[in-house]
């Protein structure tokens, strides 16, 4: 078992140095109206053209819940098997700032939806022998969004756009139990793969619906934990790890040339590749978070909690198990199927087409591997636009296992599949790729070939047995691929005799 | 026959069905007494049109033969606190100036569905904070009511709904909607003799009107008598899933609901409310109020709320936490006033703005609340402040185990003549001491002129009953009128 990730570390001057991570990810929860009113959360929209009199704060105005945030919280936290807080409370996190219109925003300090959970990681999901581990999530909340500021739109003005004011975000804390930029990337991949499962959050990080707040500190292995800055809104898998490379680095320096590290708050600049502080604990703001009065604590019932249970999905872990297990996949299809939901999604469409899926599980999970991907790969495709269905895979894949035509003749037939849109068997049948196992018609191109070439024939029989590929490489040449390969080796074998 | 402008809302309601006027002589009277009263600067914007088109309709309601609603043919006036659609809404503030929402407050909406038409927007303590009409950017409200010594004084109406409660006793409006927050209605309508009704917290919709402090803030009527309360409450309460704290449940029929006889009710008389320097008149009509409610058959008892001395500085915690917070999105960006001084960046503008926007009360209180709420100090002003909250709710629960029912005076002083307390806050804080407790606990309550002091001001007497049980306050309220005879008026020097 290969365990060098978990021993991520700093070479200092004075010794090794030890990184701890912990991540703030604010996942956009999937709901067609915002947090707190109805207005549109649609992407890409024009400014301030999905806010509405309670987004812009307008005098008088009240908040009212959005349940479906709170069944998709719910159901996150579920998902990772986190404990559901029946009683939870929305409080004000009071602030000026342009982007935000009411002056405060309204998220859950003291009492959030969610409690302790935990995500499993794979340093390489796709290698059965990575190292795994553990990482505890502290808690879930649901909190509003801010607007978005536009700086380069006027040269003395800011502009302000409210579409994302007041947009519902789940902020999934994980415990400080990261200890390299892989664990912390392998971190992010799980948990978006659970919430795009979920379906309470797209995982979007290019749109943002996705972004972490990265907290790192370093400390001599053993120590007691080091002070620790954080590094906000970072939106890439990419960034994450360089801000905690960058970051662990930086504070090695700095303590090793007799510095302290402030506790602070810093931003990426994935430019110049590195973090710059934004403020310091000194100048941070006093948010005088207080129970929002406009809203009543929310008391979550038995049955509710039990619906949010029974809406999941199989998720990923569940799933990965199952395709090795019961369907028998290697341990690297099982990964790569259950990575992305739609993937595992569209293979389980395949599936569907027959009765005994375990029988051909494993050979549509190579041919889904291989083949669909990439193609798609090359078309720049994604599987849910995939231009051949399950339907019409498990057509192909179906006249393969029957013997119809062969493993190679499937490859042509997919490409045609690819470019027409038509079904294996019309194209098959239309361009007269029908593979031949009439053992009389094979049995006379076999002797035509023996008879073309005596001498190798002579040869063989001697004892050379390697040319038997070349006597099958002929057969099959010469009956244009479409020759059942088995059969042409069974008879080959029986007309040529034993070599030597 | 009496004329129309001294008609209440049952009488011009009655009047108009039964067709001795028009809905719009109704409108057209007011519209009169509303434009002659500019002495009292009880009106900020004055809307006649909007009093007028609810009358027509009234009027063409009647001619069709249609089933009139609750409000049908009376015109009222609307504190400016609630956002009317198209009408410039300000809450007697600077920083919302030049404001004019295009959507209409759940509580307005509903009065006008009921047949009410609107004869303007009125003056009021700045955010409804102030208990004398002093801190309204736009000038005070002047009381109709003059002390009997021959003087002149200008008469504080009481806070913070002071333009409605001028409005109503001055026969300007038949009625006005007012909002109380720790008084702001029961202590202005004992100031000028007419009756004020608090709902229980959430009967009546937030949604639309602008908010002071959200877990205190309730509309209710300001009328001439329980009955004109009772009808009016009928038309603004219920649900509205606009707002997150309204009460998913059926509003009363009050109104058919009124019954003077208070046998087998129990009165308690707590305590703790004789406070320190009361006004001998004060303490003489409570005295006066428990006989009364005997004569309805009511049994008094005496019962103790051991907290009552908490409650107004937790009052002054807690309203002032949430006003700092609500009041944080008047920062010049959008709406109503923005001052930006040559070269400043947002914060100078937010600084800017809210200083010349919001009056030193205000200020005052932004400034309490932001405090009270700050990392340090949180635990020893807000929450200390939540749990005397809840030790207050629970004095009353255990008083309900012994009585239906609490009486008591409505405010510690009759009116005071306007500047005698404006320099000092804490006097000014005291108005609320017999009005906060309730408020803190969400209870309603009503208060119901009762008498004259002897400057010929009047006195109220507040009844305070279990949550979501209008009725029996209503019902007592009642008793109470009956037997007080309350029909002073001021005299007309406007």
């Amino acid at each position: 078992m290969s365990m060098t990730e978990s021993t991520y570390r700093i070479q200092g001057g004075t010794g090794e140095w030890e990184v701890v991570i912990g991540l703030e990810v604010h996942a956009q929860i999937t709901t067609n109206a915002k947090l707190f009113s109805g207005a549109s959360t649609e992407f890409g929209a024009e400014p301030n053209t999905q806010v509405s009199l309670v987004d812009a704060a307008m005098p008088g105005m009240l908040p009212v819940l959005n349940k479906e945030c709170v069944r998709q919280a719910v159901r996150t936290g579920l998902a990772i098997d986190a404990q559901i807080n029946k009683y939870s409370r929305f409080d004000r996190k009071n602030y000026f700032y342009a982007d935000l219109p009411q002056g405060y925003q309204i998220s859950q300090l003291y009492h959030p939806i969610v409690g302790e959970g935990k995500i499993e990681i794979s340093l390489d999901e796709k290698d059965p022998d990575a190292h795994g581990k553990t990482i505890g999530v502290e808690r879930i909340h649901i909190e509003q969004d801010a607007g978005k500021l536009m700086h380069d739109q006027h040269p003395t003005m800011s502009y302000v756009d409210l579409n994302r004011c007041g947009v519902a975000l789940m902020e999934i804390v994980s415990m400080p139990d990261m200890t390299s930029p892989k664990e912390a990337a392998a971190y992010v991949r799980k948990l978006r793969s659970i919430l795009r499962y979920v379906g309470s959050c797209d995982g979007n990080m290019e749109q943002g619906s996705m972004r972490a707040d990265v907290n790192v500190s370093v400390r001599k292995p053993g120590d007691e934990l080091g002070t620790r800055t954080e590094t906000k809104n970072v939106n890439s898998l990419r960034y994450i790890q360089q801000v905690i490379e960058y970051e662990a680095q930086r504070q090695v320096d700095v303590i090793e040339s007799g510095g302290d590290i402030v506790q602070e708050t810093r931003l990426f600049d994935p430019d110049k590749n590195e973090t710059r502080s934004m403020r310091s604990k000194e100048d941070a703001h006093d948010y005088r978070y207080f129970p929002d009065p406009d809203l009543l604590p929310l008391e979550l019932e038995d049955d509710f909690i039990f619906d949010c249970k029974a809406s999941l999905p199989e998720l990923p872990d569940e799933k990965r198990a199952r395709y090795k297990n019961v369907l028998g996949l290697s341990a690297y299809n099982a990964a790569v199927l259950t990575a992305e939901h739609e993937t595992a999604i569209w293979f389980e469409e395949l599936l569907e087409t027959t009765d005994e899926p375990e029988k051909i599980a494993s050979s549509a999970a190579n041919w889904l591997t291989s083949e669909l991907f990439g193609a798609l790969n090359k078309m720049g495709l994604s599987i849910e636009k995939s231009p051949v269905s399950p339907q019409q895979a498990a057509e192909l894949l179906g006249l393969v296992a029957d013997g119809t035509i062969s493993g190679k003749i499937a490859k042509q037939v997919f490409e045609i599949m690819l470019e027409t849109g038509d079904g294996a068997a019309k194209i098959v049948e239309e361009k007269g790729l029908k593979q031949e196992s009439d053992t009389g018609a094979i049995e006379k191109v076999i002797a035509d070939v023996m008879a073309a070439n005596e001498d190798k024939v002579a040869q063989y029989r001697g004892g050379k047995d390697k040319l038997f590929g070349f006597f099958v490489g002929q057969t099959m040449k010469a009956m244009q691929g479409k020759a059942n390969p088995q059969v042409v080796n069974e008879l080959l074998k029986k007309t040529l005799g034993p070599a030597g | 026959m009496a004329e129309i402008f001294e008609l209440g809302i049952a009488d011009i309601r009655s009047g108009v069905a039964s067709g001795d006027f028009t809905a719009k002589e109704v409108a057209e009277t007011f519209i009169g007494r509303v434009s002659a009263a500019k002495a009292l600067n009880a009106v900020l914007v004055e809307t006649p049109d909007h009093a007028l088109a609810a009358a027509e309709a009234t009027d063409k309601a009647k001619a069709a033969g249609e089933t009139l609603g609750k409000m049908a043919g009376v015109p009222i006036g609307m504190k400016d606190l609630f956002c009317t659609e198209g009408v410039a809404t300000t809450a007697g503030s600077l920083i919302l100036e030049g404001f004019t929402p295009q959507y209409e407050s759940t509580v307005s909406s509903n009065l006008f569905k009921a047949g009410a038409g609107m004869l303007g927007k009125l003056n009021m303590d700045q955010f409804a904070m102030g208990s004398s009409n002093e801190t309204s950017a736009f000038g005070n409200v002047i009381s109709p009511w003059r002390r009997n010594d021959g003087g002149n004084t200008d008469m504080a109406p009481g806070g913070s709904s002071g333009g409605s409660a001028a409005v109503v006793s001055g026969r300007i409006c038949p009625a006005a909607t007012g909002t109380d927050t720790g008084g702001s209605i029961r202590q202005p309508a004992a100031f000028v003799g007419i009756t004020g009704f608090k709902p229980t917290y959430g009967r009546c919709s937030r949604w639309g009107t602008i908010a002071f402090a959200s877990s205190l803030d309730q509309a209710g009527p300001m009328a001439h008598d329980v009955r004109d309360c009772a009808i009016m409450l009928e038309a603004m309460a219920g649900f509205d899933p606009k707002d997150s704290t309204s009460l998913e449940l059926p509003v009363p029929e009050w109104e058919a609901g009124l019954k003077s006889d208070l046998a087998g009710k129990r009165i308690g008389i707590p305590k703790e409310y004789r406070v320190d320097n009361m006004p001998p008149e004060i303490d003489a009509l409570w005295q006066q109020g428990i006989e009364w409610l005997k004569d309805a058959g009511a049994k008094i008892v005496e019962v103790s709320l051991p907290h009552t001395k908490y409650a107004l500085p937790a009052y002054y915690i807690i309203a002032p936490a949430e006003a700092s917070s609500n009041l944080a999105r008047y920062d010049g960006v959008r709406y109503g006033m923005r001052d930006l001084p040559d070269g400043a960046g947002l914060q100078d503008m937010y600084a800017a703005t809210r200083e010349a926007g919001f009056g030193p009360e205000v200020k005052r209180r932004i400034m309490i609340g932001t405090y009270v709420l700050s990392a340090g100090y949180y635990d020893a002003y807000y929450t200390q402040a939540q749990k005397v909250r809840t030790l207050i709710s629970q004095d009353f629960d255990k008083a309900w185990e012994s009585c239906d029912l609490l009486l008591t005076p409505t405010a510690p002083s009759a009116a005071f003549g306007l500047g005698e307390k404006s320099d000092d806050p804490l006097a000014m804080y005291l108005n609320d001491v017999f009005t906060v407790p309730s408020s803190l606990a969400g209870l309603p309550a009503i208060s119901v002129p009762a008498g004259l002091d002897g400057q010929g001001l009047p006195l109220g007497l507040q009844i305070i009953g279990k949550a979501l049980d209008e009725q029996s306050v209503f019902n007592a309220g009642l008793a109470l009128e009956e037997r007080a005879g309350f029909v002073a008026k001021p005299e007309q020097w406007w």
